[in-house]
């Protein structure tokens, strides 16, 4: 676990001073004790590539969390935190905002992605929970992979008959930490916050749920409201992260499987080191995203895909699997 | 199954009759018997017929895959297109657009190429002495994640022409529907289906768990392999046609276990399913809206999720549900 925060520190250090220029790390620290706005490497760091470095922590850290509670949550191994509709719902109301009330900032894209996760994952929830079992595992996917895939049709309608707003779309759908202020950074924070606090504390209670609902409920558990917080702690994490950066997809999904190895299926520690896995995750692919295609950029989404899946795959064939 | 049936002849009549060259139902009527004017003949026989034909051994193809998948591997998650299949046959169909402006029936050809090279690159991967089915999920959401990545980066970096043509293939659409293609495909479509037929007793009793099949005579790993390389075949020969048709799959598989009630996994009735539902979502699609069309694709999820939803709430309320 320390050497997980260790690693953390190196590559978040890595990402301040690898770039188009790479930066010496003496000029990083100069440029936080003696901030020189008229020295361009001093711009870059603060403006451009801190801004970035904390996004992508802070995403990391959202997804990888929200995939652990996702898998928790609904006993899947193939869930990822998408699955109460969230990516989806907001990806939707990214698209209606550009195409019908005009916006176009990326600031502006958050509000809207923000209302999109929590209407979608608040529809989900519902109907998932109509009967006398509550929102069960089974129910919440099906649901969610159904608004999921209703929202998905929607978004694909309104962009196909306005080449305007397939043009914005397809650079946020992308899914990127690049460009982003500290604008955005404080917009998301709040959310993130509470939905770490909610994950990190969910611990104990995942590892309940796993045993299925009925040992659960013996062990003295209220698997209702467990469910009931695991859900709004996976709306408000990947919320915030798709907010932030658009839909990135992977993370959530392959890094519990990854954390799961070393940790073994106590969901306290999965959940922990999730936590720092994830972060680790994402700015190593925005790193690489940098310096891989000069001169331009890789988005952080699309190096996750290439570099992670294959990691994902070599790990699933090197070691024996811990079940769910 | 009766009352599937009897919609899917009802959406076909439909489809048969609707469309931007009014024809009267005589004049149809008048064509399938063999005596019809040329040009009811000409749209009859060349456009509207091969189209409903196709949406119906695609629909089927994609609902029987869907149900194998998710028995086989007991997760209702599972489909063609979580685990990599159709995302593989996306890329290969949006590079095929995009970098080498292939269409119709070389890019149905090249599709299916790349998603059966793909489906054996995923089995040899996971495949460490012997096969497990779990290892194979995995796998499959790992390759389908990399196959997303390369569709995204070049919607993303591509000409904004190439980029919507793209984008329609990947959703879906029956707009290439000939009988040059139809032929080929319904042939493989149904000795692929007479396979999985044979299997589904053994799949039936695999839904019990691996220790009890094994214990009643199923040799377990080889049934399981041979339903889903019959399950991957049937997608892609369905993907190199219609392009990925989103949630078809997953949805027809479940929609066929509620319709008959929790426990069978319905695998015939998912097919007929999948092709009512894809019936029903390209007749939408082309007439919904008065002034545009759109591909079929768009259209599959705004079906069939609100009706997936509307079972799961039924089945809830009525405390049948799972």
């Amino acid at each position: 676990m320390l050497a997980g925060l260790a690693v953390l520190l190196l590559v978040a250090l890595a990402s301040v001073m690898v770039g188009a220029s790479n930066i010496t790390p003496a000029t990083v620290l100069d440029s936080i004790l003696h901030y020189d706005s008229r020295n361009t490497e001093h711009l870059v760091i603060i403006e451009k590539r801190l801004p970035r470095t904390l996004i992508g922590i802070v995403v990391g850290v959202a997804l990888g969390l929200a995939g652990t509670a996702a898998q928790g949550l609904t006993r899947n191994p193939i869930a990822d935190p998408g699955l109460l509709g969230v990516s989806f719902g907001a990806t939707l109301f990214v698209v209606l905002g550009i195409a019908f009330l005009g916006a176009t900032a990326l600031s502006g894209y958050v509000w809207f992605a923000f209302v999109g996760a929590a209407l979608a994952s608040i529809v989900v929830y519902s109907v998932a929970s109509v009967g006398r079992e509550g929102a069960t595992p089974m129910k919440l996917a099906l649901v969610g992979s159904a608004v999921s895939a209703a929202c998905g049709s929607l978004i694909t309608a309104i962009v196909l008959t306005d080449t305007q707003v397939l043009n914005s779309v397809r650079f946020w759908q992308v899914g990127a930490i690049a460009g982003r202020g500290y604008d955005v950074f404080w917009q998301m924070l709040p959310t993130f916050v509470v939905g770490t606090l909610l994950a990190l504390l969910l611990g104990r209670q995942l590892n309940g749920l796993a045993l299925g609902d009925d040992v659960a409920r013996g062990l003295g558990q209220k698997v209702a409201l467990t469910r009931l917080l695991g859900a709004t702690a996976i709306v408000l994490l990947c919320g915030s992260a798709t907010a932030a950066a658009g839909p990135i997809g992977f993370i959530g999904l392959a890094v519990p499987h990854i954390v799961r190895v070393f940790t073994g299926p106590d969901y306290r520690r999965v959940l922990a080191l999730s936590a720092i896995v994830g972060p680790v995750m994402v700015l190593v692919c925005d790193i690489i995203g940098r310096v891989i295609a000069p001169p331009g950029e890789l988005e952080v989404g699309i190096v996750t895909a290439f570099i992670g899946a294959p990691f994902f795959i070599a790990l699933v064939r090197r070691r024996k699997l811990p079940a769910l | 199954m009766a009352g599937l049936s009897i919609l899917l002849v009802l959406l076909a009549t439909g489809a048969l009759l609707l469309g931007k060259a009014s024809l009267s139902p005589g004049e149809v009527l008048g064509t399938l018997i063999g005596q019809g004017t040329p040009m009811a003949g000409f749209v009859i026989g060349e456009l509207r017929l091969p189209r409903i034909l196709t949406a119906v051994v695609v629909g089927a193809c994609l609902g029987v895959s869907g149900s194998v998948f998710q028995s086989t591997l007991r997760n209702a998650l599972a489909s063609p297109d979580i685990i990599g299949i159709t995302a593989s046959a996306s890329v290969v169909g949006v590079l095929s657009i995009v970098t080498f402006g292939l269409s119709g029936f070389t890019l149905s050809l090249v599709v299916i190429g790349g998603a059966l090279v793909a489906a054996t690159t995923m089995y040899l991967l996971a495949w460490r002495n012997g096969m497990s089915a779990y290892r194979l999920v995995l796998v499959g959401i790992g390759v389908a994640a990399i196959c997303s990545g390369v569709v995204s980066y070049v919607l993303s970096r591509s000409d904004i022409q190439d980029a919507q043509a793209a984008l329609v293939w990947v959703t879906g659409s029956l707009n290439n529907s000939t009988w040059k293609a139809l032929v080929p495909v319904t042939v493989c479509a149904v000795v692929i289906m007479v396979l999985v037929g044979i299997f589904t007793r053994p799949v039936h009793t695999l839904e019990l768990g691996d220790d009890t099949a094994a214990g009643l005579g199923v040799p377990v790993e080889r049934t399981r392999l041979a339903i889903i390389a019959s399950g991957v075949a049937l997608a892609a020969v369905a993907v190199s046609i219609a392009g990925p048709l989103a949630f078809v799959a997953l949805a027809s598989g479940q929609v066929a276990r509620r319709l008959l009630g929790t426990g069978n996994a319905g695998i015939a009735v998912s097919g007929f399913v999948g092709a009512a539902l894809l019936l029903a979502s390209d007749l939408i699609a082309q007439f919904a809206l008065p002034t545009t069309s759109f591909p079929t694709g768009v259209v599959t999820g705004l079906v069939g999720a609100p009706f997936l939803i509307w079972l799961l709430v039924r089945s809830s309320r009525t405390g049948t549900g799972s």
